[in-house]
Formats: C-alpha cells, structure tokens, sequence
C-alpha cells in the first residue's frame, strides 16, 4: 500500500465547473409532530420541524426533469450538447430501465447522449458529479448532467420516517471559463461499513445501529473533509460556505464543529429541518441554497455521506457569472416556500401505503 | 414508426414540442403537420414556453382505468401563452381553488402507471405558477 503524505485528491487535466444549477422540492409538508402523534411518541426532541413530501404524480424521474430544467435555465446551453446524463437515486421508479433516458429525453439531450443511473446510498449524487468533472476535464465531453434526487422511503413508524424526505438537485457541469462556480478540487474516501442497507426486492431499508453515527457518518465526513483541506492547503476559515449530508439538523452541525466550522458557515445550506433528509438530494440540494446567495469569490465546501460507506468532498469557488445567474431559475427558497401542510393519512396515501387492491 | 415520428410524439408529450407553420406563422399544438389556418404544411418544431392560463375546468371523480389513484383530480383546458389552447390535468394545487384565469405553466409528470407491474407514462401537466420572490 502506497503510503500518501499529501491526499491523493482527484483533479482534471482541463479546469471544470458548475454551469448551470437547479433545485427540486415538492410541495407537501409532513410536520414531525404528525409522525410523533400517530407513534404516540411525545414531541420532545424531535430532528427536524417537517419533511418535504412528494405529489401522488412524482417520482424520481418527474423531480429530476425539473431540476434539470432549472439547471438548463440558468446555463443557457443547447441541450444537444450534453454529453451524460447521470442520476444518483436509491429511489429510481423502476428496478431495470434507467431514470436516466427518461430525463435525458425530456430536456432534449438524446440521442447523442451517455445516460445512466448511479446508486450509493445518499452520496450517488456527489460520486454522478465526481464522474461529470472527469468526463468535462479530460475533454471528454463539452458538458456533462449530474443529479441526486430522492424520494426517500421509510418503514412506518422507524425513526426515519420522521425524517425521510424529497428532493433534490441537477448540476450541469462544463468548462471552467464559463462556469458559475470552479471545481478546485475533490476528494473521495469510501470504506465497508455496513450501517444502513436495503436488499433488493425489500421495500424499506435496515439500519444497524451499532454502525449509526461516529464510525460511520462523523469517520467519512471528517477523514474527506481534512483530507481534501490539507491537500489543498485550505482551512475552515478560507471558506464562505460549507454544505455536509444531513440526515437530521444535529450530525451537520455537530461535524461542522469538529472540522472547526462556525454555525454561519454552516446554516444557508442547512435545509434538513424544513425539508428532511433527502438522500442523495440532501447535500446537493444545500448545495443550491447557498450558489442562490453566494457572491464571486466565495469559497464552498460540499462533503457528501453515503452509508455502506463513503464520502465525497468538493471544493468550489462562486465566479464573475453567478450573480447574472441566480434568478434565470426559481430559486431554493421559493420552492420551501411553495409548502402545503398534509396530515399523516394524506402522507400515507401519498407515498402508497395504503393498498387500493 | 420511423424514428424522427416517435421522437417528435416525446417531445410533445414531454416538452410540449409543436409546430409553427413556415407560411403564415399560425402555431400548432398538438403537431399535426398541415397548418389549420392556411392549409399548407407545417412541420417545423416549435417548443412552448409551457406558460398559460386556466380557461376552463372540471373535477373527476370516477377516473378511467389507470388514473383511478389520482381521482379526484382537475381536468383544465388551458390557453397557451402562444395561443394554442389543450387539455391537460392540473397538479400540484395543495388548498389552491381553481379560478378561470389563473395563471399556470406546464410540468412533467406521472400521467398513470399500468399496475405494479405495467410501465409509468410521464407526459405534461399544469401548475399553479411557482412564486418567485425575485423574478427574472
Ligand atoms: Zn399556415
């Protein structure tokens, strides 16, 4: 084994960044004090307030389509010349026959078009991303479509129900020159950590608790997080903005403090109380609340979890053209905004609980 | 079906891609190749902003098969912005009541699913226009 004093951070030969981005966030709210009613569970202590719900007609392929519209929006790019259309889900509408084509198809990108779907838990969003800038970067491809979206599924009345949220974002990824914000580099680290898991054919996921919390969630974030800080020669302080997975308001804040992160470094891209854990949308779409406010110059770190496990870091600074970008799409805010609170029978029918037949 | 025929229906039903006549300008929705206004060919694409508004509406509640799950649901005939007038479903309400006028633009969506072993069609709908607090 290869003893590495630097990090081996993962960079491209051509300079890559964001051109474009887009949000997605349904419109129903599932307030935690809903769940905690029907539990019988008391409402101390709860994760979050409310968890976004998706409509009886969305899936994974419908939010992506309209992220990635929002992405296109704020590129202003003939579709045509996207070369990749990835998207990370663990909740993709069928278990053979991509996501992928469907959105492709729909925002103009096919024929001429790599598709597929990815699939790492909550991280397969970061990792579609981390293939897109290798893809661009090594000129591969002129630009290239990276999603993570989720319509996350829990066991009724599992603790994750309280928090198994929707949503997620699209990241059309090109040449750095006219990008919105510039890829500096980026980070993976991944290990066999068996907290969280879904055999195939089974519904809901099993998480073992044993393996919850510090070897998994705060070991990945942590080790991808320092080592792509000290690859780069970067500390807490350099950045305006950093974005971790969040399963629940506490394990961002909570990692943020030991990586020496201040709360207002932490809090724009901080969604999880309103929206819920949205899976391989949940960094991502953090991501997009802070590109909707960020200025030229700031720096942005995104530190992704996905269980199993692993995590990818990214380093970014916002360019010249973010601020002439910013409302050529809806921005995150009004899509949180958009909420319509449903009680726990509409969720129940919502998300197909109740068998019709 | 040749392959451009079929692109063009998903385009149409995922993008609400249309036609525009060469001759005289009249927009088309749904494509139908031959322009109804002056009669002569039209298969230029055209592709729609998807904004509209309601002109008219009606609730459903004994859906057709495959659309039992969503009943009841609104059914609207909505305007295009282009002019084109279509049927569609409306989605996406919340506590919103329907009124004639009311602004809308198109999303795409789960349009039925033929059981839990049958293929999910996607195809277009209209929403209440997303409020924007800074509009572009
Ligand atoms: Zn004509």
């Amino acid at each position: 084994m290869t003893d590495h004093k630097v990090p081996p951070i993962l960079k491209p030969i051509r300079d890559v960044g964001i051109v474009g981005y887009g949000a997605y966030i349904p419109r129903y709210r599932l307030p935690a004090s809903e769940v905690a009613r029907i539990w019988k569970a008391g409402s101390g202590g709860l994760l979050i307030e409310e968890k976004a719900v998706s409509g009886l007609d969305e899936d994974v392929i419908t939010m992506s389509i309209e992220a990635a519209r929002n992405a296109l929006a704020r590129a202003e790019i003939d579709p045509s010349e996207i070369r990749a259309v990835w998207v990370g889900s663990e909740s993709h509408p069928y278990a053979v026959k991509p996501t992928s084509t469907v959105v492709a198809e729909a925002i103009g990108a096919t024929p001429h078009t790599q598709a597929a779907d990815w699939e790492f838990a909550c991280k397969a969003g970061t990792e579609a991303i981390q293939a897109a800038i290798g893809f661009v970067g090594s000129e591969m491809a002129r630009f290239a479509l990276a999603i993570g979206m989720d319509t996350a599924q829990a066991r009724p009345g599992d603790p994750l129900e309280y928090t198994a949220g929707a949503g997620g974002a699209a990241f059309l990824l090109g040449p750095a020159e006219i990008s919105l914000a510039t890829i500096e580099s980026s980070y993976s680290f991944a290990t066999d950590t068996p907290d969280f898991f879904r055999r195939a054919n089974e519904k809901y996921p099993e998480h073992g608790e044993r393996f919850t919390g510090e070897p998994s969630y705060f070991k990945h974030i942590t080790s991808a997080a320092q080592a792509l800080m000290q690859a780069i020669e970067a500390s807490p302080s350099d950045y305006q903005h950093v974005v971790f997975h969040q399963p629940n308001t506490k394990f961002p804040q909570r990692v943020g403090r030991a990586l020496g992160f201040k709360p207002e470094q932490i809090e724009t891209g901080l969604l999880v109380p309103l929206i819920g854990n949205t899976y391989a949308g949940s960094a991502l779409v953090g991501l997009t609340a802070v590109l909707d406010v960020a200025e030229p110059g700031d720096r942005i770190l995104l530190v992704s979890y996905g269980s199993g496990a692993g995590s990818d870091a990214i380093s970014l600074r916002a360019t010249e053209l973010l601020p002439e970008r910013h409302n050529l799409a809806p921005q995150t805010q009004d899509y949180i905004a958009r909420r319509t609170e449903i009680d726990y029978a509409t969720y129940a029918r919502f998300r197909g609980k109740l068998t019709m037949k | 079906m040749e392959a451009s025929r079929h692109w063009r229906l998903k385009q149409e039903r995922y993008t609400l891609m249309g036609e525009i006549c060469p001759h005289c300008e009249e927009k088309i929705f749904p494509p139908r190749d031959i322009c109804p206004a002056c009669g002569e060919n039209a298969r230029n694409l055209y592709k729609y902003s998807g904004r509209g508004e309601v002109y008219s509406f009606t609730t459903v509640y004994q859906a057709p098969a495959g659309y039992e799950e969503n009943a009841p649901y609104t059914i609207a005939l909505v305007r295009l912005e282009e002019g084109p007038m279509l049927t569609a479903q409306l989605t996406d309400l919340g506590d919103e009541t329907v009124e004639i006028g009311m602004p809308v633009e198109m999303v795409t969506r789960k349009l039925r699913s033929d059981g839990e072993r049958g293929m999910l069609v996607y195809g277009y709908k209209f929403r209440p226009q997303l409020a924007r607090t800074i509009s572009a």
